[in-house]
């Protein structure tokens, strides 16, 4: 967790020198986070803010472009690029030429398919609602036989319009708003939301508070890696998996629970702290349960890992090369499973994890099975990472700090590291310290794609778990 | 087969034998107003809560609406707001959500009979997510789980709306879900019925206000129960299903 706070009028530069500093930045081997824009006080313009990281820092670059803009597509040579350009299409109608493929990310404007050419070819529709519990989106699978060439994904059916809710509220009073973004990763979305507005408003929160953040944000990574890992074994019909992960998985919600009052962490972080209780009693508690979590995970991890079966069904499936996740941005569970070492708490720590550091996992074959075992030994990781510091912190109930007013004309970038992968909080204020503009990037923004890779001259019987090994949010890629 | 066979011995029972009777530990649940009188003039509540789901004179929550977020309890300076672990909140009327001062558990729900005639036996449900943040999702699946085991009741989520008696509707109903929804609706065959689970189906919740959505089938179409919460707990769910077909449990 780390955030940036910036003047951007000191970081905007006109944009020749905006685009040739961007790609001189990116060259060196700095990655590209975030790239978004935002109306202009001039409504001809519109700003766009590319947000970097490299050696273990963020930066801005900012530029004014005039609407309506048209300039070669950055997509064209950096395919990472992509899905910020589209949505800048579909927001400001910049006009982006060689774009290979400009989408609507929300908006139910028609747009043509993809279409496969030939004699035997055919093509499968699927949702957006799809035979399980779950949100929707939907799928056009081009086949030849039972071999997928394509699959096209096509999302926005759960727009709520989220980012305009989030300007219309005390900037403050935005938490359980925000923990609704994508209701999966809520304590990922709300620290990142926090750790933003308290940088505009100067307010420095306790350790101790942070502790109890980054205590929250391990226990939905467990909780939400065993949900990954019940859906796939279910998807491949090991149903020891299932119901054993599963089983787990309300082991350690109700941890969260005891804690915030919510099995989703819901009210655990709030600006100026965390509202979350970890008294001697409920510590003993969480301490069992975690107990029980690394002995019968010690039990299930191997039966499955060992199992022919499921390596069969797992490996070689739904690979995503290492060179392809660099070019596509790929972050979180994916990138690491496919040999990336990205991961927030690691590259970007805020003091807890400059304190207790937390190692990364890395796996290299970039299938389904490396995205099983990324999550496997994550969750050892953040348990190991918790008795580290439930030692140190036998309470853990800190006390919230005042917000106040924001410092006008100022952005704050938030990076934290969520289940799925960097959430990024981009926060604004106008001259009066009031919220000008608020973008929220979900992990599943940038992942979706990767999916839609990873099914490539895979069999389409093989979708159901390439899906749940990615495991993306819908309303996140929404909002 | 040995390392089979220590799953099976970890795994155990897993099973919450009288769901009606369970008592989820640091559940946020059913609100109590208790009886401490107002400050004279007090609104603190009010600008607090992010749903508009408080009223005063006298105190109400509308469980349709609230998040339990506990702003409001913060906000109070008599503590005559405050939330116990009890997850019996669902409600067949839209008005039995609302929870008064002393008032204790919402009115029970209300066995139907004719629905318990035709499903008491075997209940089939459709999901529909309509801007569901994949919370209500969860505790949905979470119904079905080894704990809860939700279909010991013949109660079962099912793939096809045509194989289903209910739609059970999560999230705030968006625009661009509202064909999708409209056709799941049809392809469901008669007699049927409607469940609004969560504060985003029930009231629009925390999206109330967007202009994002399109709430006219929950016009048109009642539901026969509303499940609150942000999300539900699997236990209101169920244990709200039960009481409205007549299952003992
Ligand atoms: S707990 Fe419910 S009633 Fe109280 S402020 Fe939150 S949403 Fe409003």
């Amino acid at each position: 967790m780390s955030a940036l706070v910036v003047d951007p009028a000191e970081h905007t530069c006109r944009k020749e020198a905006f685009f040739e500093r961007l790609r001189a930045q990116l060259s060196e081997g700095a990655r590209l986070v975030g790239y978004y824009g935002r109306p202009a006080d001039d409504s001809g313009q519109v700003v766009i803010t590319a947000v970097l990281s490299a050696n273990g820092k963020l930066s801005v670059l900012r530029t004014g472009l005039s609407r309506p803009h048209s300039h070669r597509a950055l997509s064209a040579e950096l395919p990472a690029f992509q899905i910020f350009e589209r949505e800048l299409h579909e927001q400001y109608g910049l006009r982006l030429h060689e774009h290979p493929w400009l989408k609507p990310v929300r908006s139910d404007a028609p747009y043509p398919f993809y279409s496969l050419k030939g004699k035997e070819v055919h093509e499968v529709a699927v949702g957006p609602i799809h035979a399980g519990v779950i949100e929707p989106g939907h799928f056009r699978f081009m086949c030849l036989g039972e071999v997928v060439h394509h699959l096209e994904i096509q999302l926005g059916y759960q727009h709520r319009g989220v980012e305009a809710l989030l300007l219309k509220k005390d900037p403050r009073a935005l938490g359980p708003l925000v923990e609704t973004i994508a209701g999966d990763t809520s304590v990922a979305h709300a620290w990142a939301y926090c750790e933003a507005l308290e940088a505009l408003a100067g307010v420095t929160t306790s350790f101790e508070a942070q502790v109890s953040r980054a205590i929250g944000l391990e226990l939905e990574r467990i909780a939400m890696h065993l949900a990954s890992l019940a859906g796939m074994a279910t998807d491949i019909a090991f149903l020891q998996g299932g119901t054993t992960y599963g089983r787990l998985r309300t082991t350690a919600i109700n941890s969260s629970m005891l804690a915030c009052g919510s099995r989703f962490g819901r009210g655990w972080v709030r600006p100026g702290g965390a509202w979350a209780k970890l008294e001697s009693g409920q510590q003993a508690t969480l301490r069992a349960n975690l107990k029980l979590l690394k002995d019968d995970l010690a039990i299930i991890n191997p039966h499955l890992l060992g199992a022919r079966s499921v390596q069969h069904r797992l490996k070689g499936i739904g690979r995503v090369t290492r060179e392809q996740a660099i070019e596509l941005g790929i972050v979180g569970v994916a990138a690491r499973a496919s040999g990336i070492e990205v991961d927030a708490r690691a590259d970007l720590p805020g003091p807890v994890h400059l304190r207790y550091g937390i190692r990364g996992v890395i796996e290299n074959s970039g299938d389904c099975w490396a995205r099983a075992v990324v999550r496997i030994r994550e969750i050892d990781e953040s348990l190991r990472w918790l008795e580290e510091v439930l030692d140190a912190f036998p309470t853990c109930s800190p006390d919230a700090a005042r917000v106040g007013a924001l410092k006008p004309d100022t952005l704050a970038v938030a990076v934290c590291e969520g289940w799925r992968g960097e959430v990024v909080h981009c926060l604004e204020t106008d001259a009066a310290g009031g919220l000008r503009h608020y973008k929220v990037q979900d992990p599943s923004l940038r992942n979706w794609f990767a999916l839609a890779l990873s099914l490539r001259e895979n069999e389409i019987s093989d979708f159901p778990i390439c899906n749940k090994s990615f495991d993306l949010s819908y309303c996140g890629n929404d909002l | 087969m040995f390392s089979s066979l220590k799953v099976r011995i970890s795994q155990g029972r897993q099973y919450i034998v009288d769901l009606r009777k369970a008592s989820p530990a640091g559940f946020r649940g059913l609100p109590v107003i208790r009886a401490t009188a107002c400050e004279a003039g007090c609104t603190a509540c009010l600008p607090v809560c992010p749903t508009g789901a408080i009223a005063l004179d006298p105190v109400r929550i509308d469980l349709g609406r609230c998040t339990f977020c506990r702003e409001c309890e913060l906000a109070c300076p008599v503590n005559k707001i405050g939330f116990t672990n009890g997850f019996k909140m669902a409600s067949d009327t839209r008005e039995g959500l609302v929870v008064r001062e002393g008032a204790g558990e919402p009115s029970p729900v209300k066995v139907s009979q004719g629905l318990k005639q035709l499903f008491g036996r075997s209940l089939k449900l459709r999901s529909v997510s309509s801007g569901g943040c994949n919370g209500c999702e969860l505790e949905l699946n979470a119904a079905s789980n080894v704990n809860f085991d939700m279909s010991r009741y013949g109660i079962d989520f099912v793939a096809s709306p045509r194989h289903a008696d209910a739609v059970v509707i999560s999230g705030p109903l968006t625009k661009h879900m509202h064909e999708a929804l409209e056709r799941a609706w049809l392809g469901l065959p008669d007699p049927k019925f409607v469940i609004s689970f969560g504060a985003c189906a029930i009231s629009g919740g925390l999206y109330a206000d967007s202009p994002e959505l399109d709430r006219g089938f929950l016009g048109r179409f009642t539901p026969s129960l509303y499940v609150p919460g942000c999300p539900p707990h699997p236990l209101t769910f169920i244990v709200g299903l039960m009481d409205l077909l007549g299952i003992q449990g």
